[in-house]
C-alpha cells in the first residue's frame, strides 16, 4: 500500500515537474491581443472568413494580416470592439453575399426525368442533370440544406432565393453547388464583373456594351421597386440618366421579344427609373469600398472618364478628374445638344458620380497645364486617358476654309458653350445651310441649325439614308422636323462669293456599287454629274478622331506611348485597355475612334478593372471566358414560341411645331402606367430559357 | 523479422483498433466528416502513439513490473499519456512551429483519445518486447489512419444522398462503420 501511494506520489511530481519545466523552457511568448480577439469572434470556427477556424483568424488580426471586420458572423459591433483591441479605425465592412445568378428553375426544360434522385450532386453526376441548359439549376435545393444561416428559400419558380438580411457569406451553399449558380462576391468584385461565356447572360445583357442586368432591373420595374433598379443599373453604368435619352440601345436589337413581336423598349425604361430617381428629388446612397490608399489620374471627363472614375471611387481608391473644358462631361455635355439631353439633367448627374467623392480639376489641358509625366511624378498610381475624339475630320476639297464653313464638333462644342453662358462666341446663322456627314454628329447639326431658325437645312450624304450610320430615330426625327435630305451626292469644291465667304457648294452625283469593307455599298461618282447646291452656312460632320499631340510636350516615356494608324491611343488588349506604358489605360473614343456613349461607359468600367488589377498588385488581365461583345451561341435564337404580339410602348415627344423653336427636350418620358406595361412584355430572358407570355400557353 | 512484419499487418487490418477493436470511437466520429481534418488527425495518431507506446513500455517495465505495482497501470499510463501530450504539444509549438501548425488542434484532443490508452495497455498485456511494441504502436496508429480516412472519404460521399431525418449525420456514421468494420473481418484470416 505504501508504495503504491509512494508511486503516485513521485510519478506526480515528476509529471508536474517535468511539464513546468517544460512550460518554462518551452515558453513561446503569446500576444494577450489574440485572445482578446478571439472572444469577440463568432466561435462558429466556419471558414467563411478564410482561415482556419476562429484562433487562426484571431492571430491574422492581431499580426495585422486581416482587417478587424474579419469575422462574417459575428457582425459591427464585434468588428468595433476588435478594432478597439487593436487600437485601428474600423473599415466600413464590404459585406459578402451570396447571389443567385440563374432564374430559369422550374420554366427551363429538362432533357430527361428521373425521380429517383434528390439531391443536387447526384443528379449532376447523372449527364450533368437534367435541364437542357448547361449551367442552369437543377432545383433540388443542396444549397438550402448547406446553409447554416437559414438564408436560402426555395422559390415557387424552382430556384433559390437568398435573403440579404440573413445571409452571412460564408459560402457553404457556393461549395454544395454543383452548377456554380450561387456566386459570393464583395460589391466591389459584382462592379468590376464582366460577361463570361459561362454565365446565365440574356441575349440584351450580352449585348449591352456596358454589361447592365436588363432582365433584372425590368423585373424590378415590374415588382414597383424603381429604387432597386436604379441601383442595378448603376451596378454597370453610371450615366443612367443619359443613356436613357441618347442611347441607341443595341440590347433592343438583340431583344427575343424582338423576333416575333416589337422588342421591349429597354431604354425607356431605364429613363423611367432613373427620372423617377432624379424627380424624387432624393438621391440614392451609393457605397464605396474603405479607401485603399491609392490615387488615379483620370484625364477627361467625358463618359468613359466619368464611368471610370465612378468605379475606381466606388472600389475605394482617390480619383482626380482633369478637363480642359470648363464643366466636366466631355462629349455629351459639349457634342450633343441641349434638345436631346438637357444641361440641368447632365449637371444632376455628374453631381451624384462626384459627390461619391471624386475630386474634379476643369479647365486643365493635357499637354499645356500638365502632363502625364507630371502627374506620375505627383504621385498618381495610374493614369486613365478618356480624352475623346474631338478633333474634326475634313474634306479636303478646295475652299473649305472660307468664310460660313465650320466643322460639326467644332460647332456643335462652340455652340453650346455659347448656350451654356461659358463663352460669348456666338456664331451667324446663316439661312441656307448645308450639313455634310451621315453620321448623328451630322443629325445633331441639322437639327439644332434648325432650331436656331434657319430658313432651310440641306444635308448631304455621298450614300444613301440605308446606308447613314446616324440613329434611326434621330434620321426620323430631323425628317419629321423639315430637314432636308440630299443623297448620294460627294461635295468637290466650296465656291466663295467676292467677300470670302462661302455661297454654293459644288458636289458630284454618286450610284452604289459594289460593298466595300464595312459591308455598305461603296458610292461611285457618275462623272460630269457636278451639281451647284446654294449655302451660306456649311457644316462639315465626317467623323472625328483623337487629338494626340499632347504627347510631344510630355517626359521621353510617354513619347512612346503607342498610337495606331487611326490616330487612336492603342490598347495591348481590348478587354484590359492597359496600353503599352503599364500605368497608362484608356477607354472611349480615343481607344475606339468615335463610337456610342454607352460603348465609352463599358470601357471606362474595363479601364477601372485593370486599375484596380494593376494597383492591387496583380497581373493585369482579361477574364479567360470574357465574353466582350460576343454572343452565347445557344442563346440565340432563330424564332421564339410562345409569344402574344403586343405593341410596344410609343416614345411620347413634344409636338413638330413646338420643338422647332426652342431648345426643350423632344423625347419626354414614359408614364408610369405605360412603363409598368412595358416591363410586362419582358420575357425575363435567361440563357436559354424565358417567360413565355401567359395567354399564350 | 518475418514476425514483426506478421505483426504488423495483423494490427492493420485483422485488428484494425478502430474497426474491429472498436476503440476510438469519438475521433472516429468526430473528425470523419472531412478529409482534410481526417488526414490531420491521422498524423497526429501516429506521432503520439509511437511516443506514448514506448514510454508506457518502460514505465510498465522498469517500474511498476519491477515493484509488483501491476495494478497501478491504468491510472499511471492515463497519467503518463496526458502528461506526454502536453509536453509534446510545448515543444512542438517552441521548437518546430511548422509541424505544430499542421497537428496543433488534433494534439489535445488525443489526450483523450482511448484508442492510444488501448494500443499501450494491448503492447503490456501481450507482452512485447520493445522492438515489438515499437513496431505495434506504429502499425496501429496506421491502421488508424487507414480507418478513419477510408471512414472520411465514405461520409464525404454520404453528403451525396439524402438521407432521412432520423438516420442524419452520427446515426448514419456509426451504421456505416458498422459496415466498413464487417468488410475487415474479412481480413481475420489473413494471418
Amino acid at each position: 500500500m505504501l508504495e503504491a501511494i509512494l508511486f503516485m506520489l513521485g510519478l506526480g511530481v515528476s509529471c508536474g515537474s517535468v511539464l513546468s519545466i517544460a512550460s518554462k523552457v518551452f515558453y513561446v511568448y503569446e500576444d494577450p491581443r489574440i485572445a482578446e480577439v478571439e472572444s469577440y469572434l463568432a466561435g462558429a470556427n466556419c471558414g467563411g472568413c478564410g482561415y482556419a477556424g476562429c484562433s487562426a483568424a484571431a492571430v491574422a488580426v492581431v499580426k495585422g494580416e486581416a482587417p478587424p471586420n474579419v469575422c462574417i458572423v459575428a457582425g459591427a459591433d464585434a468588428a468595433a470592439n476588435i478594432a478597439a483591441v487593436m487600437g485601428v479605425e474600423v473599415g466600413t465592412a464590404e459585406p459578402l453575399t451570396s447571389r443567385n445568378t440563374c432564374r430559369g428553375g422550374d420554366r427551363a426544360d429538362d432533357k430527361f426525368y428521373y425521380m429517383g434522385i434528390n439531391s443536387c450532386r447526384a443528379l449532376s453526376a447523372f449527364y450533368e442533370g437534367k435541364r437542357i441548359c448547361s449551367i442552369g439549376c437543377l432545383g433540388l435545393g443542396d444549397c438550402i440544406r448547406a446553409c447554416a444561416f437559414d438564408a436560402l428559400k426555395m422559390s415557387d419558380q424552382g430556384y433559390p432565393v437568398v435573403d440579404e438580411e440573413k445571409c452571412v457569406g460564408c459560402g457553404a451553399c457556393l461549395k454544395v453547388c454543383p452548377k456554380n449558380i450561387l456566386e459570393i462576391k464583395t460589391m466591389s468584385e459584382r462592379l468590376l464583373k464582366l460577361n463570361e461565356a459561362d454565365d446565365a447572360l440574356a441575349p440584351c445583357q450580352q449585348t449591352c456594351p456596358a454589361e447592365i442586368d436588363i432582365p433584372k432591373y425590368i423585373r424590378q420595374i415590374r415588382d414597383g421597386n424603381y429604387e432597386g433598379a436604379v441601383n442595378t443599373i448603376r451596378e454597370r453604368n453610371p450615366l443612367l440618366l443619359s443613356c436613357g435619352r441618347v442611347c441607341p440601345h443595341p440590347c433592343e436589337n438583340y431583344c427575343r421579344r424582338g423576333i416575333e413581336d416589337e422588342p421591349v423598349s429597354i431604354n425607356q425604361l431605364k429613363r423611367f427609373v432613373a427620372d423617377y430617381e432624379m424627380n424624387s428629388g432624393k438621391r440614392l446612397p451609393i457605397s464605396c469600398a474603405p479607401d485603399t490608399g491609392k490615387k488615379v489620374a483620370v484625364i477627361g471627363g467625358g463618359p468613359a472618364g466619368l464611368s471610370c472614375a465612378y468605379f475606381l471611387r466606388r472600389v475605394g481608391h482617390a480619383v482626380t478628374i482633369f478637363d480642359d473644358n470648363p464643366k466636366l462631361g466631355g462629349m455629351i455635355r459639349y457634342g450633343i445638344p441641349e434638345y436631346r439631353l438637357p444641361k440641368k439633367v447632365l449637371e444632376w448627374e455628374i453631381d451624384g458620380i462626384l459627390k461619391t467623392g471624386i475630386v474634379a480639376k476643369t479647365n486643365f489641358k493635357l499637354g499645356v497645364d500638365f502632363t502625364i509625366g507630371s502627374l506620375i511624378s505627383s504621385g498618381f498610381d495610374a493614369v486613365f486617358l478618356g480624352i475623346g475624339a474631338w478633333k474634326d475630320y475634313t474634306l479636303r476639297v478646295e475652299g473649305e476654309n472660307l468664310e460660313g464653313c465650320y466643322t460639326g464638333i467644332n460647332f456643335l462644342t462652340r455652340f453650346a458653350k455659347w448656350q451654356q453662358g461659358d463663352s460669348d462666341d456666338e456664331m451667324p446663322i446663316g439661312n441656307r445651310c448645308v450639313v455634310i456627314g451621315g453620321g448623328n454628329t451630322a443629325i445633331d447639326c441639322v437639327r439644332t441649325l434648325i432650331r436656331l431658325g434657319a430658313q432651310e437645312v440641306n444635308l448631304v450624304y455621298r450614300r444613301t439614308r440605308a446606308e447613314m450610320p446616324a440613329n434611326e430615330v434621330e434620321i426620323v426625327a430631323a425628317e419629321h422636323e423639315g430637314v432636308k435630305f440630299t443623297f448620294l451626292a460627294a461635295p468637290t469644291k466650296v465656291v466663295g462669293d467676292e467677300n470670302g465667304h462661302c455661297k454654293q457648294l459644288e458636289y458630284l452625283k454618286m450610284e452604289l456599287g459594289e460593298p466595300d469593307a464595312s459591308g455598305r455599298r461603296r458610292p461611285v461618282p457618275i462623272e460630269g454629274s457636278e451639281t451647284l447646291l446654294d449655302c451660306d452656312m456649311l457644316i462639315t460632320a465626317i467623323g472625328q478622331g483623337p487629338e494626340i499631340s499632347f504627347k510631344e510636350n510630355d517626359t521621353e516615356r510617354i513619347k512612346n506611348l503607342g498610337i495606331t494608324r487611326w490616330n487612336t491611343i492603342d490598347q495591348v488588349n481590348p478587354i484590359t485597355l492597359q496600353t503599352n506604358i503599364p500605368y497608362i489605360f484608356t477607354a472611349g473614343d480615343s481607344a475606339t475612334g468615335a463610337s456610342l456613349v454607352v460603348e465609352a461607359i463599358g470601357g471606362g468600367r474595363r479601364a477601372a478593372r485593370s486599375i484596380h488589377q494593376y494597383l492591387s498588385g496583380e497581373e493585369v488581365k482579361a477574364p479567360e471566358k470574357a465574353l466582350f461583345k460576343k454572343h452565347i451561341k445557344e442563346s440565340i435564337f432563330e424564332s421564339v414560341p410562345g409569344i402574344v404580339q403586343e405593341k410596344r410602348a410609343e416614345m411620347p415627344e413634344l409636338p413638330v411645331q413646338e420643338r422647332i423653336t426652342c431648345f426643350d427636350e423632344t423625347d419626354l418620358v414614359l408614364e408610369e402606367k405605360e412603363a409598368l406595361r412595358e416591363s410586362m412584355r419582358c420575357l425575363q430572358c435567361c440563357r436559354l430559357c424565358y417567360n413565355k407570355d401567359d395567354k399564350a400557353a | 523479422m518475418g514476425d514483426l512484419i506478421v505483426l504488423g499487418i495483423s494490427c492493420i487490418f485483422v485488428n484494425n483498433i478502430l474497426l474491429a477493436q472498436y476503440l476510438g470511437n469519438c475521433p472516429f466520429m468526430g473528425t470523419s466528416k472531412k478529409m482534410e481534418t481526417a488526414v490531420g488527425m491521422a498524423f497526429a495518431v501516429v506521432f503520439v502513439l509511437v511516443m506514448a507506446g514506448l514510454i508506457t513500455w518502460v514505465v510498465n517495465t522498469y517500474v511498476l513490473v519491477k515493484y509488483g505495482l501491476g495494478f497501478l497501470r491504468t491510472i499511471a499510463f492515463i497519467l503518463v499519456i496526458a502528461s506526454l501530450v502536453q509536453f509534446v504539444e510545448m515543444f512542438l509549438k517552441k521548437s518546430i512551429p511548422a509541424l505544430y501548425a499542421g497537428l496543433g488542434i488534433f494534439l489535445p484532443l488525443i489526450t483523450t483519445n482511448c484508442a492510444v490508452m488501448g494500443v499501450c495497455l494491448i503492447n503490456v498485456n501481450e507482452e512485447y518486447t520493445f522492438i515489438e511494441t515499437a513496431v505495434s504502436s506504429l502499425t496501429y496508429a496506421i491502421g488508424f489512419g487507414l480507418a478513419l480516412i477510408l471512414f472520411a472519404g465514405v461520409r464525404e460521399k454520404i453528403l451525396l444522398g439524402r438521407v432521412p431525418k432520423p438516420l442524419q449525420d452520427t446515426s448514419i456514421g456509426l451504421v456505416t462503420a458498422g459496415l466498413i468494420s464487417l468488410a475487415f473481418f474479412a481480413f481475420k484470416g489473413m494471418v
